[in-house]
């Protein structure tokens, strides 16, 4: 295989990265928004915990972005 | 694509370009753009803070509320996760809250060069707040501060596997740290030269494509709106995990 063919085959795979994260914050605010609909005097006090959770989930799919990135521009 | 067949480079916007050549023994020391929109970020903080609490009047106007807000907003932060303690370090965490997030914004006029989109500025930023966790808290706490890597009440077969792993958790706190400001900044400002792009792409393309072409106009708002939430949001995810690394320098121990 070209090598330029794989290098962009595996960007493409690395974005599968991106999705998983993509299910991983949607589960932390869909929980949390389920949970702040039931009991909406607690939710001001744990928003910042959900956005503690959403940033860690977040940057897993960063570092699958940025695997991309360096097989795209990094030559 | 332009319409003349050279290809645009989405990356091209982050190249950082010498404005005077400064070199000082072999090193160098160049002032450059980024050095320049640093600078710009430093003027903009300092006119907001100084200028708007210059006034002190009991019914704040417009500045002064501004500066306020974000004090307390930060303070609460501070309090929250470190409790009364934690005071002492309001001045770094406000300090790089503001940094942070007036380069973001600042970054986001058109034409503007975003200095958080280049992971050696957000790597240093994480490396002092790394280096703060650490010489303060075995300045504080001696070797006790190395209780954090020790989980309490694990049976001590499972020690040896969990040892490792509280440390390479902790080396990855300034990598993921830096990594994920670095890499918002940067995949928000490609994703907006890519519609930018496609615009160029479909009016060169012509025919049906041409009256499409306003669509990725429209995508470009979106996701410029869109950008200033993630500005303001990974400067606050910013402070908000340099607060919690800084509560193991104040409380290390599980």
């Amino acid at each position: 295989m070209d090598a330029n063919a794989a290098k962009l085959i595996g960007a493409g795979l690395a974005a599968i990265g991106m999705g998983a994260a993509a299910i991983g914050v949607g589960t932390i605010f869909g929980n949390f928004l389920s949970g702040a609909l039931r009991n909406p005097s607690a939710a001001d006090g744990q928003f910042t915990r959900a956005f503690i959770g959403a940033a860690l989930a977040e940057g897993l799919g960063i570092f699958a972005f940025v695997v991309a990135l360096i097989l795209l521009f990094v030559k | 694509m332009a319409a003349g067949g050279a290809v645009i480079d989405p990356i091209h916007q982050f190249e950082i370009k010498k404005i005077t050549n400064i070199t000082v023994g072999g090193l160098d020391l160049s002032f450059t753009n980024a050095s320049l929109f640093m600078v710009i970020a430093l003027g903009v903080i300092s006119l907001i803070m100084i200028w708007g609490t210059s006034a002190r009047a009991i019914v704040p106007g417009r500045l002064q509320s501004i500066a306020e807000m974000l004090y307390e907003f930060i303070e609460d932060t501070v309090q929250g996760t470190m409790g009364k303690s934690g005071r002492k370090f309001l001045p770094l965490v406000f300090s790089l809250f503001m940094f942070v997030l007036v380069c973001n914004m600042v970054g986001l006029i058109p034409g503007t060069f975003t200095v958080t989109s280049h992971i050696i500025v957000t790597f240093a930023l994480a490396a002092v707040v790394i280096l703060t966790v650490l010489i303060y808290g075995i300045m504080k706490h001696g070797t006790h501060f190395f209780g954090l890597f020790v989980p309490s009440g694990v049976p001590k077969p499972l020690l040896l596997l969990l040892t490792p792993i509280e440390i390479i958790s902790f080396v990855s706190r300034p990598i993921s740290l830096s990594m994920r400001l670095f890499a918002n900044m940067l995949a928000g400002h490609i994703a907006l030269k890519v519609f930018a792009g496609f615009i160029l792409m479909m009016t060169a393309a012509g025919g049906v494509a041409v009256a499409l072409s306003p669509l990725p106009l429209l995508m470009i708002v979106a996701l410029t709106a869109l950008e200033f939430l993630v500005a303001a949001l990974q400067a606050f995810v910013f402070s908000v995990l340099t607060c919690i690394y800084l509560n193991d320098a104040l409380h290390p121990g599980h």
